[in-house]
């Protein structure tokens, strides 16, 4: 019997979930010694006697087990979750009230409330997205550190206050309130995107790509478009934008770890069944008046998902989807990816003139792909003394060893003083 | 061939280690199954033993004072035990030295099993 891949982190979001449920939000840290002790009991016995058929049922059985342990026996010294206070009480409901709980539409529930209160309004974005790593999707401070390119004691010490300000909300955010919902749902789908694009784009010192990150914001956005009051067409649209951009996550490292640009990727490396699921998510978010910029994005990565080619690219929709995105969200990032977009359509010299015109250009001073996408243009358009100018700059700038690489690489090309192909950066998001 | 018996034994930083994430547990049962079942495939394992609970008492002297464990004073707990089977001490330390408790810091304590030749 082999363990699946990352079954106990998957399974630590969803039974400290449950458990913060029952205990109350109040005794988050007690809801995580119960799983770290159901943890301790399965390595220690499952090293001797083997792994269960379902591994998964037996962490979930025995973390009930324990949490029923420590509901009778801390009833009278503890408040729990006042919810469940009365049923906690008498022994002819607890039971079956703990048995619902754990059972599986339960576990969903409890992990959509707890990613609504762990973006709380207090909190700042980036400690929202790190709270939710930590609680929900189980990796341990270290990890989360790494994940942030950040120092461990800094973010310890980041996400214990968090888990303050969680504990001090006197209770667990409510899923079935539509009102409440409605209210923080838009602060959730920015977490989640922010999550994913910190493993698309992430400045990790491993890897330029940090799957791991990505498949845990999949797998939240699956649960959000599961839920009645969550499943918007906002919600499908951000499901549809992560579906197609996880797509190319297998074309977009070479075996040795180097960045590939969107130009040369092997497009049949790319995830058929996520674009797929893209596609289905894209349909399911054409319904109502609402337009965010997930739909517009979603609409850009579904063009390039279907484009056998960049030459047999639809670059003349894909810039109309920029200028609407501009429309909502004028940003000097979009500015830039919208410059990209024309250059594919109208040469080299038309990206640099747009480039030149992208308002509070400023910004992006420290982006290391404002410089490349310049260099890129340069490079086609044979100036080759300019082009080497931007990618210093960019080399500069970079923020991973695959970054620093590929611009080293893109140097060498200038000074062999080789022509190159008429290339599109894979930019990031906005 | 002997016997030995390999005690498995945890210091607590060891163990704090070993609990550090989920994907710790998960790459340390990886370990430990790996090694569990390559004794088994060479046919080494005579007795694969069992898992001891981290709590306890301790009876001790002779007024029998009991005391409560877990041992916090104590420098490491025995996790579990195996019983092994070698040709000599030398190649039962050989097989402990894979142990996956060695990698968090732990150790293991090799007993050769006395044998009575009546």
């Amino acid at each position: 019997m082999e363990l699946e891949e990352h079954l106990f982190r998957h399974e630590a979001g969803r039974l400290v979930a449950v458990l913060a449920r029952l205990f109350g939000i109040q005794n988050l840290a007690l809801a995580e010694d119960v799983v770290q002790d159901a943890f301790c009991r399965a390595l220690e016995t499952w090293k001797f006697h083997g792994i269960p058929t379902n591994p998964a049922g037996w962490l979930v059985a025995t973390a009930k087990h324990r949490a029923l342990d420590v509901l009778r026996r801390e009833r009278t010294a503890r408040k729990f979750a006042p919810e469940f206070q009365r049923q906690l009480e008498s022994e002819w409901t607890l039971k079956p009230a703990v048995d619902e709980a754990f059972d599986g539409g339960g576990i969903n529930d409890a992990v959509l409330s707890v990613m609504f209160s762990c973006v709380h309004p207090q909190l700042r974005e980036e400690t929202q997205v790190a709270l939710i790593l930590n609680v929900l999707c189980g990796f341990g401070i270290g990890e989360t550190a790494a994940a942030f390119l950040a120092n461990t004691a800094a973010i310890e010490k980041r996400i214990a206050r968090a888990k303050k300000t969680l504990a001090q909300s006197r209770r667990l955010f409510d899923v079935d309130s539509a009102d409440e919902v409605a209210g923080r749902l838009p602060a959730v789908q920015r977490a989640v995107y922010l999550l994913f694009n910190e493993g698309y784009h992430g400045a990790s010192r491993e890897s330029a790509v940090r799957t791991d990150l990505c498949e845990e914001a999949l797998r939240l956005v699956r649960l959000l478009v599961g839920h009645r009051l969550t499943a918007t067409s906002g919600t499908h649209a951000l499901a549809a934008l992560l579906n197609f951009h996880a797509a190319r996550l297998p074309g977009r490292l070479d075996a040795d770890g180097n960045l590939v640009l969107l130009v040369d990727q092997d497009r049949s490396h790319w995830h058929t069944g996520r674009i797929v699921e893209g596609e289905r998510e894209l349909e399911l978010s054409a319904v109502g008046t609402e337009l965010t910029t997930y739909h517009l994005e979603a609409a850009i990565a579904a063009v390039h998902a279907h484009a056998r080619s960049i030459a047999e690219t639809d670059w003349d929709a894909i810039v109309s989807l920029y200028d609407a995105l501009m429309r909502i969200q004028p940003t000097p990032v979009v500015a830039l990816n919208r410059a990209v977009a024309v250059a594919q359509r109208d040469g080299p010299a038309r990206g640099l003139e747009e480039i030149s015109r992208i308002e509070n250009r400023e910004r992006l001073a420290r982006y290391p792909f404002l410089f490349t996408a310049i260099g890129e243009f340069q490079l086609s358009l044979g100036d080759l003394a300019e082009a080497r100018q931007s990618f210093g700059t960019a080399l500069a700038l970079a923020r991973s060893p695959a970054e620093t690489r590929f611009l080293r690489q893109r140097l060498a090309r200038c000074a062999a003083g080789r022509e190159a192909r008429q290339t599109a950066v894979d930019l990031p998001g906005h | 061939m002997s016997e030995f018996m390999l005690l498995y034994r945890n210091t607590n930083e060891a163990f704090r280690e070993t609990m550090g994430s989920p994907e710790k547990v998960q790459q340390s049962m990886t370990k430990w199954r790996a090694w569990m079942n390559e004794m088994m495939e060479k046919g080494q394992l005579r007795n694969i033993g069992q898992p001891l609970e981290r709590v306890g008492k301790v009876v001790g002297g002779k007024n029998r004072s009991v005391t409560d464990g877990p041992y916090a004073e104590a420098k490491d707990v025995v996790g579990g035990y195996s019983i092994i089977e070698a040709r000599d001490l030398e190649q039962a330390a050989q097989v402990a030295s894979g142990c996956p408790v060695l990698e968090a810091g732990g150790s293991v304590e090799i007993r050769p099993v006395m044998q009575l030749n009546l």
